[in-house]
């Protein structure tokens, strides 16, 4: 397959980025689109270009570090699927692909597609968690937890925090990921105590690390990956009540 | 005491977008009088307990006035949160009026200064006022100024058009305020957004019908 790209290139935070044309040449419709790109890579290091930035980890669809915008669409046009498995047989022939990064003022570019987005470690790090004793491992079985919200919990245990909620969304609103954790230690009892402070200090962390609020849009769980339900943040917002009414 | 919180601020739209859905549901209730030949005694019996009406006024300019204001504030936050948009924009689930609902907001903003002026201070056509012509019972006849106002088409105009940005706001705002409150289940989200829109468009023709009638010489 040939196809043609237009990758965004930004030297850094400060630059002012544009789209460059590059032509991918003999790509075979079994590499994924990060193995593409590194064979574009290749090619740009062998002229002594500057290879494009992009961030990868697991390539498993499994940490979302991938995360980036193709033709408009945070983690591409396959839906419930990250960048590194999206395979290059979901594209034809003389295609012409634009690759942008996540964009949102909490994501701020560091080079090419990659942006930083610790921003949202930081939303976790306000309220993201329960506190418990440490010690002994503590006996299985202690906390009944009935299976309609194990399942529940797990749903919401499945993001992957990669930003394509942020990116998709017109406001650059992190409600999707916040309300993900939310519900997802909400809805278990070891989670419960806390419920309350934490919606709270969850979405005042999120509006403090410049997301946007959210317009219920639904962006965020077209372009979800891991196909997390903005029914969560219905949950979120019911959460936020309970804690402003007790 | 006035919400800063993100969830906060959204509910205060929701509650106030909810409370005016309400007021225009009652409102068109009286506008379907004029078919009845009753406008005029629905307007005399209105206007005859100046208390009921003016704490009724007073609700709605506070209604009114928490929704812009938190409206402008929301999206002058989200538009700072996306400062660069994408040269290849996709979008998979957005709506036209979803996105646009600060400027359909402001369209029907400016069209309801605009409608006191024309039918309740009645100083855009003071050669139409009712206040100036009784009808046969001696109240201010109403009806003549409505079909009177409506047979220019300039107005008409007017009319149809705002009560289209009133229809794209309802669109997206209806199912949308559902969703602030929790009001929603992997069920019902679909359902509330259909019907949601349905109302939006059950609501924008029963407006655009007295006009559109009168235009067209149906109601005379």
């Amino acid at each position: 397959m040939n196809l043609t790209l237009y990758v965004w290139r930004q030297k850094g935070p400060k630059d002012a980025g544009r789209l460059v044309r590059y032509e991918a040449k003999d790509i075979t419709p079994d590499m994924s689109f990060l193995e593409m790109l590194d064979v574009v890579n290749e090619g740009l290091v062998r002229n002594s270009d500057d290879p494009i930035a992009f961030d990868h980890d697991c390539r498993e669809g499994i940490c979302g570090m991938c995360a980036l915008v193709i033709n408009g669409i945070p983690q591409g046009p396959q839906k419930k699927t990250t960048i590194c498995q999206l395979h290059m047989r979901h594209f034809k022939n003389g295609d012409t692909i634009y690759v942008e990064p996540l964009r949102a003022r909490a994501f701020p570019v560091i080079r090419d597609l990659v942006v930083d987005r610790g921003s949202l470690d930081r939303i976790i790090q306000s309220g993201g968690y329960i506190s418990t004793h440490t010690g002994g491992v503590p006996d299985g079985n202690a906390i009944l937890v009935p299976k309609n919200d194990a399942d529940k919990a797990m749903d919401a245990a499945e993001c992957i925090g990669c930003g394509a909620c942020v990116a998709a969304c017109p406001n650059g609103s992190a409600m999707l990921f916040t309300a993900a954790k939310v519900t997802q230690l909400a809805t278990l009892p070891q989670g419960r105590t806390e419920a309350a402070r934490r919606v709270c200090v969850m979405t005042e962390e999120m509006l403090s690390q410049g997301f946007g609020n959210c317009g219920n849009h639904y962006e965020c769980q077209a372009a979800c990956p891991k196909g997390i339900k903005v029914q969560f943040i219905a949950k979120l917002n019911r959460e936020f009540i309970k804690a402003k009414l007790t | 005491m006035l919400p800063t919180s993100s969830v906060g601020r959204k509910l205060v739209m929701a509650a106030t977008g909810q409370l005016m859905v309400l007021f225009i549901i009652l409102h068109v209730l009286g506008n379907a009088t004029i078919y009845f030949g009753l406008l005029n005694a629905y307007a005399a019996h209105l206007h005859a307990l100046p208390p009921l009406v003016w704490s009724f006024r007073l609700g709605l300019i506070i209604l009114f006035s928490f929704h812009i204001f938190y409206g402008i504030a929301l999206t002058l936050e989200n538009n700072a949160a996306k400062p660069q948009s994408y040269v290849m924009r996709n979008d998979l689930s957005a709506t036209f009026a979803g996105r646009n609902m600060v400027w359909t907001g402001a369209v029907i903003g400016s069209f309801l200064i605009y409608h006191l002026l024309h039918f309740t201070v009645q100083v855009t056509n003071p050669a139409l006022a009712a206040a100036k012509h009784m009808d046969t019972l001696g109240r201010p006849d109403v009806v003549r100024m409505v079909i009177k106002s409506f047979q220019d088409l300039g107005i008409a105009s007017v009319y149809l058009l705002s009560m289209t940005a009133l229809w794209l706001h309802l669109s997206h705002g209806i199912q949308s305020s559902f969703q602030t409150w929790g009001l929603n289940s992997e069920q019902s989200l679909p359902i509330i957004k259909r019907a949601g829109a349905f109302a939006a468009i059950v609501l924008f023709l029963a407006y655009i019908a007295v006009p559109v009638l009168i235009a067209m010489k149906i109601v005379r």
